[in-house]
């Protein structure tokens, strides 16, 4: 019962939404905006065929790599420069410079470097998606508190098991936080680094379509990229869940008192 | 020369742990600031002694530097002989801000536990040891919540146990139970005496409540204000049986507490005794 009542709240503004637009194309036939029986149809002809294979997982599997290596390239950097308080001064000027460049104009410059290759891609993906983790992450361990880590230090509990115990778990709020940005920004650089010189994946082929004034299966393509986008953020909210249960189980008890 | 402390807890006078001449300076923007001129004194094995002085008297300045998380400026501690230069395997310390020190990413069970893990101790021994602590300080039916599930008392309990599985030769607390209600507090006084006969261990507690600094301990060093010395350094020559309405109903109970109450208003309009002001020159 608990179960349907949530499917309900999630399923009943799309449904809305469909209705609306099914709504507005009854009469009208404009070339540019499907009905949705069209897009559905197209949708399944277009995407449930060799498609998913030669275009869907690989964009995937890109996507995927770029961010779990953004994640640890921006974890790991980030518990470095955090705890070192030299490294932090000598890095930080550098980084806003770094951070402050648009990743797309990063894609020809890429290009030249290693070529149209998935390197390429995932190497775009990668330095936009880098800088949401790095620079929570090293908020995150800036912001250890003072007692726990005198705690921590009273015990013997140094170093390696430090980072472990203490330094990674404190700082886990701001690294997720810092995860949810790069997911939506690797969905966005996917698409980017595909649109450039490519011959597969997602943004390829909805450019390919778009080009070739195939307005349905362009469509489509799009509603692929949007469930994509909402399956990476329950996946994503799921994780949450389990990593921070204690901060907000936490949070509750202090909004309580 | 190492003395193997552990086999004898028979009264041996051996200073377990010695602070000599030590001084803390704060260099600050404002100008160095003086938090502790000049502490000496000497905690025997097994002994429970309590520090009290009034409030900015250098009391947490100076367990930090008993427990190696800063370095004084001048002087020197002695664990067992051994000079304190970070924190020392045999000490423990159990803060104020209990909401602070506990892990609250980690259950009950896994807080008490991490500090032996860390150090390698068995799975076997480990569990026995965390068992047994829990058990001491009463907190055998939570071992699976959090410790932001407990109430302040009871988080304060988990710190304690986690002290004591530890094994320490030295248990420091700094202001322990200023943070609890008054009768959790009472509850954990009788605790920490204890555990305290149970283990044989040596305690310095550091507080800046006179009546819990008498009740507590079998010895008070009274603290002066900043910059700090020894002002008294005194014996409580009450029954080693303490409890909460009887001990304190005991006339003597008043008189030293009378005494104690008196040192520290002293202290606090800035006399200090003349010993301790001829070392500064």
């Amino acid at each position: 019962m608990k179960a349907l009542k949530t499917l309900g709240y999630i399923l009943a503004l799309p449904v809305l939404l469909v209705l609306a637009w099914w709504a507005s194309t009854l009469g009208a036939v404009n070339f540019f905006v499907p009905t949705p029986a069209t897009l559905a149809a197209k949708f399944g002809e277009v995407w449930f065929g060799p498609r998913f294979f030669s275009d869907v997982l690989p964009s995937i599997g890109r996507l995927l790599v770029g961010v779990v290596a953004a994640i640890v390239i921006g974890v790991v950097g980030g518990v470095l420069i955090g705890s070192v308080r030299w490294l932090r001064a000598l890095l930080e000027p550098t980084l806003e410079f770094f951070r402050a460049i648009p990743p797309p104009v990063l894609v020809p410059v890429l290009i030249l470097l290693m070529g149209i290759t998935d390197g390429m891609k995932v190497a775009v993906i990668i330095s936009g998606c880098v800088w949401p983790v790095l620079l929570n992450t090293i908020e995150g361990v800036r912001a250890v508190d003072g007692v726990l880590s005198d705690s921590a230090h009273t015990y013997g509990i140094d170093g390696w098991a430090r980072v472990r115990y203490l330094v990674l778990p404190s700082a886990s709020p701001q690294i997720m936080a810092g995860v949810r940005q790069s997911l939506s920004l690797g969905l966005i650089l996917m698409v980017i680094s595909e649109m450039f010189a490519s011959s597969s994946g997602l943004g390829f082929t909805i450019v390919q379509f778009q080009r070739s004034f195939a307005i349905p299966e362009m469509w489509s393509g799009i509603v692929v990229l949007g469930l994509l986008g909402v399956a990476m953020s329950f996946i994503f909210q799921w994780a949450e869940r389990n990593i921070l249960r204690w901060y907000h189980g936490q949070k509750e008890v202090e909004n309580a008192a | 020369m190492q003395p193997d402390t552990t086999a004898s807890p028979s009264g041996k006078p051996a200073a377990m742990l010695s602070v000599r001449r030590l001084k803390k300076v704060y260099q600050t923007d404002g100008g160095d600031v003086e938090a502790v001129r000049n502490l000496t004194f000497d905690l025997r094995a097994g002994e429970l002694a309590c520090l009290v002085g009034p409030s900015g008297s250098g009391k947490t300045t100076l367990l930090k530097c008993i427990s190696g998380l800063m370095a004084p400026t001048e002087g020197e501690v002695l664990l067992d002989g051994k000079r304190v230069s970070g924190p020392p395997k045999k000490m423990a310390v159990v803060f104020q801000e209990y909401g602070r020190s506990l892990f609250p990413w980690m259950r009950v069970r896994e807080n008490v536990d991490l500090p032996l893990k860390n150090q390698g101790v068995p799975k076997g021994e480990r569990d026995r040891l965390v068992d047994d602590a829990l058990e001491a300080v009463g907190l055998s039916h939570v071992p699976r919540s959090y410790p932001w599930q407990l109430s302040g008392g009871m988080q304060q309990r988990v710190a304690i146990a986690r002290a004591i599985a530890y094994q320490p030769e030295v248990l420091l607390m700094d202001e322990p139970f200023a943070a609890v209600d008054a009768q959790t507090r009472a509850d954990l006084e009788d605790l920490i005496r204890t555990v305290w006969k149970k283990l044989g261990i040596t305690v310095l507690f550091v507080t800046h409540d006179i009546d819990e600094s008498v009740y507590l301990g079998e010895r008070v060093i009274i603290l002066s204000s900043s910059p700090t010395v020894v002002q008294e350094d005194i014996v409580i020559d009450l029954p080693e049986q303490r409890d909460q309405l009887n001990t304190r109903a005991l006339p003597r109970f008043t008189e030293l507490r009378h005494h104690v109450y008196e040192q520290i208003q002293i202290a606090k309009k800035g006399h200090r005794p003349a010993s301790a002001g001829a070392d500064v020159a």
